[in-house]
């Protein structure tokens, strides 16, 4: 029997739920801030080609435009400098098997500090009640984030963003349990103080440096379990791309 | 340096003068106009078409056409041709041009014809087109066309001189009494003075009776040798003098007097009579202060004094002072170009016995005046003639 | 002495909004100069070069000498009222809709006689303050308005425009019905600002406030990086964003009756050393921004513009005078700011048929944390939106805010060239 037919048939009967964990890309959404004399990430924009109309009677259609980095996405190693020579690093040169593994999610959603570290001994935690996180996991930290509206998303105060994150030695404990990549709900795999923890942005100058994947802006972690889902995430072919917007699908198999 | 005398038009006539009706609205052409006119000029001259070897045309609504393509739409074949924009002063121009081509011998017999169309929407284009200056300064300014331009000369006149608005009044009043006796004039019903005081205002101080009625319709007369005529058996007028005038007192900050100023003596001098010698007088009469202007201009009073000169007078057909004897263009309509030949072609009936019911008894000599084109803020073009019986 | 205008009452929903009619549009090509002059608020004649005489109405030679060689000139503003008329009786459908219309011949102090509109303080006989406005249908006039009879009229205009109008008058006379027809005072008026970020908003808002306007309405991008605190109805606004555009013209398209587009990116960096980024980001706001804003906004104010006493007016587009020349320094920023400015002539000529006006103001350094480096003189956001708000009371479409602004202005009218080597080394 093929290995896919218990899948397919858990797919029709419903014993196996797609979970969708994008949020749409909406020129309202909000990017990462940079000091102004930073280049930018660009918003999502879409302009309209024709709509049944004098432009393209028949058919209607958008061009869009975002930075690789718009939305609910996925960083390559390359993004950072860290990962800069990382072997296959681009999102067109990672090899297809890597989207597609088991997802851990670490429930944060409980911590009323906007500022709250991830930290070891979460993790720690964490394994005492599910297990040693295995080697090839998605590692997904929920927040509950992305239920967050407006200017509450990036929480912004004069000294910056304020949403949390992963400390450097969380990351380290994750690097050691060989993952496969990192996510979150905020706009960044780091917290929104992250600059200023030791190494900066600890998130993506460790996981890049090792060459593993992150993603951000993701939404409904609350619909996964804490094992046992597998998260697919196909970033774009973009060639020599960083990252990319994309679609984050869960299959969970209901217990 | 004196300018040296003009030459006498000797030997030379005015005649055969010919109207046609007009006609408030007309979805006719400037050229039928034209046309019924010099038709009816050739008809009443016992002349044939191909007779013609001379032809002026003064026309506002012949566009795109000039003199030139009339000849050919009319299958006329001139050998002296002129066209005469000149508006108001054309009837004039038109005549001393004739009339020195057939003293020289570069016509036998010349046709002076104008006519106009007035077609609904053609006043408003031909306001909207009728000069630069006027596109640049004049319609920009509330598109009042000469009823402005005229109600600013007419108030600096009446704040200058004391003039009322009686003493215009009178002049249009006397006009449409003359014009109840002209089968051919447009306003039918008598003018009293209450009447024209009340009046619905058009342009302070202007108000309706002050203006002329645009309308469409077509005026001619011929000039020929005096055997010519004779031969023709047609009555005929001799031209005692002529004279012209553009952009005279470019100087004044507003038009209070015209070109006449400059040429009456020369005027005079070579009709060889005095302002007090004529039985009667045509003026143009496009609002009345431009007709106490001329009386004032060509001698018959002094600068200001129009008004007192008038308010003694009668004006009418049997007064002492008989002034625009066919109604004029304020009881006659103003027919575009043809305004100009109006006062023109009544004088030649006048002085030829032939107006019939607006004859003044009597008439030997007339004195003609033409005025015309508001290029801008004043008219540019004068004119005047004396016209005696043959 | 003219009756201050009332505000308007809420528009009738039963009844049809009046269809904009312009007065007589065309004119020879030297009159223009007169619409060249009006557009800048200057009140300028030809004078002949050869033999100094003053001309009026324009034309192609000097009526004194036959010289060819006309050139415009400021001219003392004074004259006397020598007559005057009411016009009661018009065929032109613009002066139909508003007789009686009253119209003068002044003598000028420099020479001419001419034909102008009269305010509607201007007694009989009476001295008058002389100046070129653009009517409804952007084509310069002469206007007289009242003036003191100590008035002797000896001032000339600045010569590089702006020549404002203030000094002595009548009360309330910005409200006679002439100069509601002429200019696009903010009084009674609704206002959008496009850029409630933009560092001049503040001074804007409080201007426009002073001046009367009705309602200021301004928009804000991005609402989720948090806002400044405005004196004004904020709305969501991106001129990036064709959906956030649609949605507010939807609402607020038809109660704009002035739209002041102050929205600009700007960031320091030339050619070979800018970053392309950012040169698109200016070119997105400024110049698709624009396009965008004006396919949002224009139609609902172009139907507007007939509108009664709040009839839509005026379309702003606040610009660097470096749209004119760049500042090598900024190359990026210019370009965009140049296309604006191509892009506004367009929409200037597109607005044409409805009389609705497109003001730019031109702009040197501003007070803002992006001429921070720079040495003074800059633009403070309170003297910008008094002279943008005295650009509205005016009628014009050329402002030259500050110095720098004129400066750029007089010496790109005398050379561009020059003006080049100047601003990129080169001048001693």
């Amino acid at each position: 029997m093929s290995a896919l037919t218990p899948l397919l048939a858990g797919l029709a009967t419903g014993a196996v739920r797609v979970v969708d964990l994008t949020h749409s890309l909406d020129p309202d959404f909000p990017v990462i801030i940079l000091p102004p004399e930073f280049g930018q990430c660009a918003r999502f924009r879409m302009e309209e080609v024709s709509a049944y109309d004098h432009r393209g009677p028949g058919w209607k259609w958008h061009n869009i435009s975002m930075n690789e980095h718009t939305g609910t996405h996925f960083d390559a190693p390359s993004h950072w400098i860290s990962g800069r020579d990382v072997p296959h690093g681009a999102v067109d040169e990672i090899a297809p098997e890597a989207f597609i593994g088991p997802v851990c999610v670490i429930d944060c959603s409980d911590e009323t500090d906007p500022d709250f570290l991830l930290e070891p001994a979460h993790i720690a935690e964490w394994e005492a009640a599910q297990g040693t996180i295995p080697a090839g996991a998605w590692v997904l930290m929920r927040t509950d984030w992305s239920k967050r509206q407006g200017a509450a998303y990036l929480n912004m105060a004069e000294d910056g963003p304020h949403s949390p994150g992963p400390s450097a030695a969380a990351i380290e404990t994750l690097l050691a349990r060989d993952i496969r990549g990192f996510g979150t709900e905020t706009v960044g795999t780091d917290a929104g103080q992250g600059a200023h923890l030791t190494p900066p942005y600890p998130a993506h100058y460790l996981l890049h440096g090792a060459g593993k994947l992150g993603l951000q802006c993701l939404s409904g972690l609350d619909q996964l379990p804490p094992t046992g889902a597998v998260l697919i995430a196909p970033p774009l072919k973009i060639k020599g791309g960083t990252g990319s917007p994309l679609r984050v699908l869960a299959l969970v198999e209901d217990a | 340096m004196t300018p040296r005398a003009p030459m006498p038009y000797d030997g030379v006539v005015a005649t055969a003068p010919v109207s046609v009706p007009y006609q408030r609205y007309s979805q006719k052409t400037a050229h039928w106009w034209i046309a019924a006119a010099l038709r009816l000029v050739l008809r009443d001259a016992g002349l044939a078409k191909t007779a013609l070897d001379g032809l002026t045309v003064s026309s506002f609504t012949l566009f795109p056409d000039t003199a030139v393509g009339l000849t050919q739409h009319l299958g006329l074949c001139p050998r002296w041709l002129d066209h005469i924009p000149m508006g108001g002063a054309s009837g004039v121009v038109a005549l001393r041009r004739a009339a020195r081509a057939v003293q020289a011998g570069d016509a036998r017999i010349v046709a002076c014809v104008a006519g106009d169309t007035n077609q609904i929407e053609s006043f408003r284009s031909l306001l909207s087109s009728f000069s630069r200056f006027a596109i640049d300064a004049s319609t920009p300014y509330g598109y009042g066309g000469p009823n402005a331009s005229f109600a600013l000369l007419t108030d600096r006149y009446m704040a200058e001189f004391g003039a009322t608005r009686e003493d215009f009044g009178r002049i249009c009043v006397a006009q449409r009494a003359n014009a109840l006796r002209n089968p051919g004039a447009v306003m039918k019903r008598p003018l009293t003075m209450a009447e024209y005081l009340a009046a619905r205002p058009v342009s302070d101080p202007l108000a309706l009776f002050d203006c002329v009625m645009p309308c469409a319709g077509a005026e001619a007369f011929l000039v020929m040798r005096a055997e010519e005529a004779a031969r023709l058996g047609l009555p005929a007028a001799r031209i005692a003098a002529t004279i012209e005038r553009h952009n005279a007192h470019a100087e004044d900050p507003i038009q209070l007097r015209g070109g006449w100023t400059v040429d009456r003596d020369t005027l005079w001098e070579a009709a060889d009579c005095a302002p007090g010698d004529v039985d009667l007088v045509q003026t143009y009469d496009d609002y009345p202060v431009i007709s106490v202007m001329q009386i004032e201009d060509l001698g018959f009073c002094a600068k200001g004094e129009g008004p007192d000169f008038l308010r003694g007078r009668d004006l009418t057909i049997a007064g002492d002072f008989p002034h625009n004897t066919s109604g004029g263009q304020l009881s006659a309509g103003q027919a575009g170009a043809a305004g100009g030949f109006i006062g023109l072609v009544e004088a030649l009936r006048q002085v030829t016995g032939t107006a019939g019911p607006t004859q003044v008894e009597g008439a030997r000599r007339a004195l003609v005046s033409g005025f015309g084109m508001i290029n801008y803020d004043r008219g540019v073009c004068s004119s005047a003639a004396v016209l005696e019986a043959a | 002495m003219t009756e201050p205008l009332a505000p308007p009452p809420r528009k009738d929903p039963q009844k049809r909004t009046v269809s904009p009619t312009l007065p007589p549009m065309a004119r020879s090509r030297a009159a223009l100069g007169l619409t060249a002059a009006a557009a800048e608020g200057r009140f300028a004649l030809q004078v002949c070069a050869d033999c100094g005489a003053v001309q009026y109405p324009p034309r192609d030679a000097c009526a004194a000498c036959l010289s060819p060689d006309l050139v415009w000139r400021d001219q003392p503003p004074g004259g006397r009222l020598l007559a005057e008329t009411t016009i009661r009786v018009s065929p032109q459908l613009y002066f139909r809709e508003r007789m009686p219309w009253r119209i003068g011949t002044v003598a000028l102090d420099a020479g001419p006689v001419v034909t102008a509109h009269l305010h509607g303080d201007v007694v009989r006989a009476a001295r008058v303050r002389m100046t070129a406005r653009l009517d409804r249908a952007g084509q310069g006039v002469l206007v007289a308005l009242p003036a003191a009879e100590t008035d002797t009229g000896t001032g000339t205009g600045n010569g590089t425009g702006n020549n404002t109008g203030t000094g002595t008058g009548t009360p309330h006379m910005e409200d006679d019905p002439l100069m509601r027809s002429l200019t696009c005072d903010p009084k009674h008026r609704r206002v959008l600002i496009t850029d409630g970020r933009n560092a001049n908003t503040p001074a804007l808002i409080a201007a426009l406030r002073a001046a009367g306007a009705a309602a200021v309405y301004v928009g804000m991008a991005e609402a989720w990086r948090g806002a400044p605190v405005l004196e004004a109805e904020i709305l969501p606004l991106d001129l990036t964003d064709s959906a956030s555009l649609a949605r507010m013209a939807g609402e607020y398209g038809g109660k704009t009756d002035i739209l002041i587009n102050n929205a600009r990116h700007l960031r320091p960096g030339g050619v070979m050393g800018g970053n392309p980024v950012f040169a698109r980001e200016a070119l997105e706001v400024s110049a698709l921004g624009l396009m965008r804003l004006a396919q949002a906004f224009g139609p609902g104010m172009a139907a507007r513009s007939a509108d009664g006493t709040n009839a839509a007016a005026a379309w702003v587009n606040i610009l660097s005078a470096h749209a004119l020349i760049p500042d090598p320094a900024m190359g990026g920023f210019c370009a965009a700011q140049a296309a604006a400015l191509s892009l506004s002539r367009s929409l200037r000529a597109e607005f044409r048929a409805t009389g609705l006006r497109v003001m730019h103001v031109f702009v040197g350094p501003t007070e803002d944390d992006w001429h921070q480096p720079l040495p003074p003189p800059k633009l403070t956001p309170n003297a910008l939106a008094r002279d943008l708000v005295q650009g509205l009371r005016d009628g014009l479409e050329e402002v030259w805010s500050g110095d720098v602004a004129k400066d750029i202005r007089e010496r790109y009218a005398a050379s561009p060239k020059v003006l080049e080597r100047e601003l990129t080394g080169g001048g001693a």
